[in-house]
């Protein structure tokens, strides 16, 4: 039987491990490309639901509403297999009472149905202090980080599928031995409304686009797939920018060395990672252990480091949800809060975590806009948004010729870590081995392992060459939300490598 | 809503349908609480209904697809009219029809336990505060606990189609999970713990919480081991992650696509005679037991594999009238997807032995008590592998020093291969796949 989301962490799905995060490259889970409708809630109602959800007691209440709606087609095996639209839209109502969080969410935007969400979610703050309050709210906007062009929803599905269909035949042009292409278009269009009891009133209308295209190349050797995908927080121009014919080509092409691909070596090794790629490396290594309901609770490795020196000199990490157009970007979080760029690690020491509202509030500072939640069934959470490293001053090509072996990673999977002992894992999913100086035959499949803590004091070298990967979804607490990441290339002196040759 | 509301959700979709298509709607309903505790106090309490319609249309062998998280009429035919638009856009296929019904009499299971409705918060709130206190009196060595909940779910589901299909269910589920922090000064680690049911009367805090304490502290002071062939020991929970991996490659629709490692191997040895898999939802027991499937038709019992021999791959309507064969139940889906094939609630043929008694057989070994980054780490294709671990290694048939930061890699044909002992102690999980402890020998973990 089809079934709602069981709660939790990781039911249903055999395949989830429930400590840690997790990022999963976009094209293996299903965007979270969502839906939605014109409904717009009146705010006096807002008002009379953020009342209604304090009388009995509550230090604090928001409403959040959320309106999304969805279109993808898929290409594969030759066909096209089905265009899917989706809509979804609904409220969520959080009451606060000193620690304690209440809430409850609903489908029924109708006065009935806010009422009854305010009051589920009021529940919980029974026996606090009660009383009428009346809650005034204040519109305000916060500056979109870019304008959309061209809104999906006016595109003919028509093009859309175009579009899959020159994907797949410049794929299967790339080389007799490409004997799959799939190819992904999806887009979405979620607007949001936040109002809380502080008096913010305010809102957001985010628009993604992306297309990937996966190739298996068939050869002696077995099967090998290559996967691209490009995604922005823009509208339909994407396609202005980015060439379907020149994605396929790319993940062709990554097919097709793999076919002449030697298994991964096994063991510690040197590694250097291609720009744009690394940034999952940050994003397990110390992304998930700055965020501040981990350090709350004792459960990240950076716990009581602030001020101290904690990667090499040369590292300075930036979270960012303002990066025009990147997948992690918006205006205002799911909070109602501006998004921010915030230092993170200045020149290798840590400045500042990455903060919620409850979380900044306990803290007696301001969020940094990081209040993220995959819909209005979920209640926010610490989240990163564009995480990156900035611009070191080695020259790229210098960094591989003064590397004497190791492997280079050209591209990077999904990755996991556990917080709490800092231990990270993320695939390759291209990579070559580096012997004096040069970079040789492509290696298969492997895992990379590490500690975050002791990483990033062993990264060497930086280069001048910075670029953003592939968006990604970040999945934590059984909610996945955009992110996107970024470096320049980078050396770091040991990692595991984990591969099968051994 | 009950199962009576849901039905007349679908059949006011059937009503709008056009004699020149098929119209399947499925409609999902579902009330789910979660009740978090954080020192001694509630953290947060979640109450929330959910619902929503997924329609698929098929006409002239295209297919269309919408869904809606929500029930209001006048989405309702929105929805339907995207589905219908969408089809057009679809490329023909001729195997592309909705399935009737297939003479499968659906079994009836006793999936509800009603007290999920009737258990108070009250009760809720005091077993998750409980929970966490018992972790933290576990052991010194637990320093905190970074979540203790307890949740619990009552989910309803219809399938109804204009080809005759008509099929309803309900099932609830509660479960409570703890992960613990520890630290013995220098190391920190952390732990989980859980209990599955399919009510609150089925709860075993007291395994949640040992497991969530022995978990966190046996790997305290881990250190990175050197690298070698060992033979390996699974723990249940990880042995069950696999099942669904290979469980992953025996599905129809990678099998007609040339993406399983097994596609060409049905009737062969693939795994050692210690390997008899199947994948049987109408077991009660099974976390993930269900009547039905996502289309609407009963399940049933499928052998995959017997004795290491491959018996069957598994079907929905699609994939079964493409590759000559008959579904087997395993459409799965949520609301918002068409039907895609996957195991619904896997088990291995249990031995005899505890997991203590096999370690004692092992001279030198690893058990696995966690693996990360499997999905990952894993190509369907070729069967490669590679994935994070963290264990304890085992010395003369105890278990010694615990070791994290390596990884373990082998092939999945390999490893099913040298399956050298399936252990007795089967465990219910919250996932497709029941767990219990296997055996494999010669796997490399690299490390130092």
């Amino acid at each position: 039987m089809p079934e709602v989301g069981k709660p939790g962490r990781q039911l249903t799905s055999g395949t989830n491990v429930p400590e840690g995060q997790n990022r999963v490259a976009l094209n293996e889970t299903e965007a979270a490309f969502a839906q939605y409708g014109e409904k717009v809630i009146e705010q006096d109602l807002v008002e009379r639901t953020l009342s209604h959800a304090l009388e009995s007691g509550g230090d604090f209440a928001e409403v959040f509403a959320e309106d999304k709606t969805s279109s993808s087609a898929v290409f594969d095996d030759g066909k096209v297999e089905e265009l899917t639209s989706g809509r979804s839209r609904g409220v969520g109502v959080r009451v606060v009472v000193g620690e304690t969080t209440g809430f409850a969410h609903t489908a029924d935007l109708s006065e009935t149905g806010l009422l009854a969400a305010a009051e589920a979610a009021g529940a919980a703050a029974r026996g606090g202090g009660g009383g009428v309050r009346t809650v005034a709210l204040t519109p305000t906007t916060a500056p979109r980080p870019n304008e959309v062009l061209v809104q999906p929803n006016d595109v003919p599905k028509g093009t859309k599928v175009g579009l899959l269909e020159r994907a797949e035949a410049a794929g299967r042009s790339a080389g007799s031995e490409i004997t799959q292409v799939m190819a992904r278009y999806g887009d979405s269009r979620r607007r949001i409304l936040v109002a809380n009891s502080d008096g913010i009133f305010t809102g957001d209308d985010q628009v993604k686009t992306m297309f990937s295209v996966s190739c298996v190349a068939s050869g002696d050797t077995g099967m090998q797939t290559g996967r691209e995908t490009v995604g922005h927080t823009i509208g339909f121009e994407l396609f202005d920018a980015h060439d379907v014919e020149a994605i396929a080509r790319r993940a062709a092409t990554r097919a097709l060395t793999k076919l002449a691909a030697v298994p991964a070596p096994s063991g510690e090794m040197t590694v250097v990672i291609g720009k744009g790629g690394g940034g999952v490396l940050f994003h397990e290594a110390c992304g998930h252990g700055l965020e501040a309901d981990a350090i709350k609770k004792q459960a990240s490795v950076f716990a009581g480091q602030m001020g101290n020196k904690v990667a090499s000199d040369m590292v300075t990490l930036i979270d960012d949800g303002t990066m025009s157009e990147e997948w992690g970007c918006y205006a205002v979080d799911d909070e109602g809060h501006a998004a921010q760029s915030n230092t993170l690690i200045d020149n290798g020491v840590l400045t500042d975590y990455m903060w919620d509202l409850l979380r900044a509030k306990a803290d007696g500072r301001e969020s940094s806009g990081n209040g993220r939640r995959q819909s209005y069934q979920c209640l926010p959470m610490v989240r990163m948004t564009n995480t990156y490293v900035t611009n070191g001053e080695d020259d790229p090509e210098d960094i591989i010729a003064s590397t004497k072996n190791g492997i280079y990673v050209a591209q990077l999977g999904g990755g996991q870590v556990n917080t709490v002992s800092g231990d990270f894992v993320f695939g390759m999913t291209e990579a070559y081995l580096i012997e004096d100086g040069k970079i040789t035959a492509p290696i298969r499949e492997g895992n990379l392992i590490g500690n975050g803590p002791e990483v990033l004091t062993r990264i060497d070298a930086l280069g001048n060459d910075f670029a953003m990967g592939s968006p990604g979804m970040c999945g934590k607490d059984g909610q996945g939300v955009p992110v996107g990441d970024g470096t320049p290339t980078l050396r770091v002196t040991s990692l595991t490598v984990g591969g099968a040759a051994a | 809503m009950d199962s009576e509301q849901l039905l007349g959700v679908a059949d006011q979709v059937l009503g709008w349908a056009n004699d020149d298509e098929q119209v399947e709607v499925v409609v999902v309903h579902g009330r789910d609480s979660e009740v978090r505790a954080y020192g001694g106090e509630i953290e947060s309490l979640t109450t929330a209904e959910s619902q929503g319609v997924g329609i698929r249309v098929i006409k002239d062998s295209r297919q269309g697809f919408a869904y809606a998280g929500t029930l209001d009429s006048d989405v309702l035919g929105e929805t339907l009219r995207d589905a219908r638009d969408n089809a057009t856009f679809g490329t023909a296929d001729e195997f592309l029809a909705l399935t009737e019904p297939d003479g499968v009499e659906i079994p009836k299971l006793d999936l509800v336990d009603p007290e999920v409705t009737t258990f108070p918060t009250e009760r809720k709130i005091e077993m998750a505060i409980e929970l966490e206190k018992m972790v933290l009196a576990g052991d010194p060595r637990v320093v905190g606990v970074e979540v203790a909940e307890y949740a619990d779910a009552y989910n309803t589901g219809a399938v109804a189609s204009t080809t005759g299909i008509r099929s309803v269910g309900s099932e609830t589920s509660s479960y409570v999970v703890a992960y613990s922090l520890t630290s013995d000064g220098e190391d920190t680690q952390a732990g989980f713990g859980y209990s599955v049911g399919k009510g609150p009367g089925a709860i075993d805090l007291d395994k949640a919480a040992a497991d969530a304490v022995d978990r966190g502290t046996r790997l305290l002071g881990a250190t990175k081991p050197k690298t070698e062939k060992l033979t390996i020991v699974f723990d249940p929970y990880v042995t069950a992650q696999f099942l669904s991996i290979i469980a992953g490659t025996l599905t129809g629709d990678v099998v007609l696509k040339g993406r399983s490692l097994f596609a060409d191997r049905m009737g062969e040895t693939v795994g050692s005679p210690l390997i008899t898999l199947v994948d049987d939802a109408t077991n009660p027991d099974a976390f993930s037991a269900t009547e039905a499937d996502g289309e609407g038709l009963a399940t049933r019992r499928t052998g995959l594999i017997e004795a290491g021999v491959l018996q069957s791959f598994l079907h929905n309507s699609y994939t079964a009238r493409k590759a000559k064969a008959v579904s087997t139940g395993s459409a799965v889906r949520g609301y918002s997807s068409t039907p895609s094939v996957g195991a619904m609630a896997l088990a291995l043929t249990p031995g005899t032995k505890s997991q203590a008694e096999l370690i004692a057989d092992i001279p030198n070994g690893l058990l696995v008590q966690g693996v990360s980054g499997l999905h990952s780490g894993v190509n369907a294709i070729s069967g490669d592998f590679s994935t994070g671990a963290e264990g304890l290694m085992i010395r003369n048939g105890e278990l010694a020093e615990p070791v994290r930061e390596f990884t373990i890699a082998s092939t999945l044909q390999r490893m099913l291969l040298d399956v050298v002992a399936v252990g007795g102690d089967v465990e219910r999980l919250p996932m497709s796949a029941a767990g219990l402890s296997l055996v494999v020998s010669d796997v490399t973990m690299s490390g130092a």
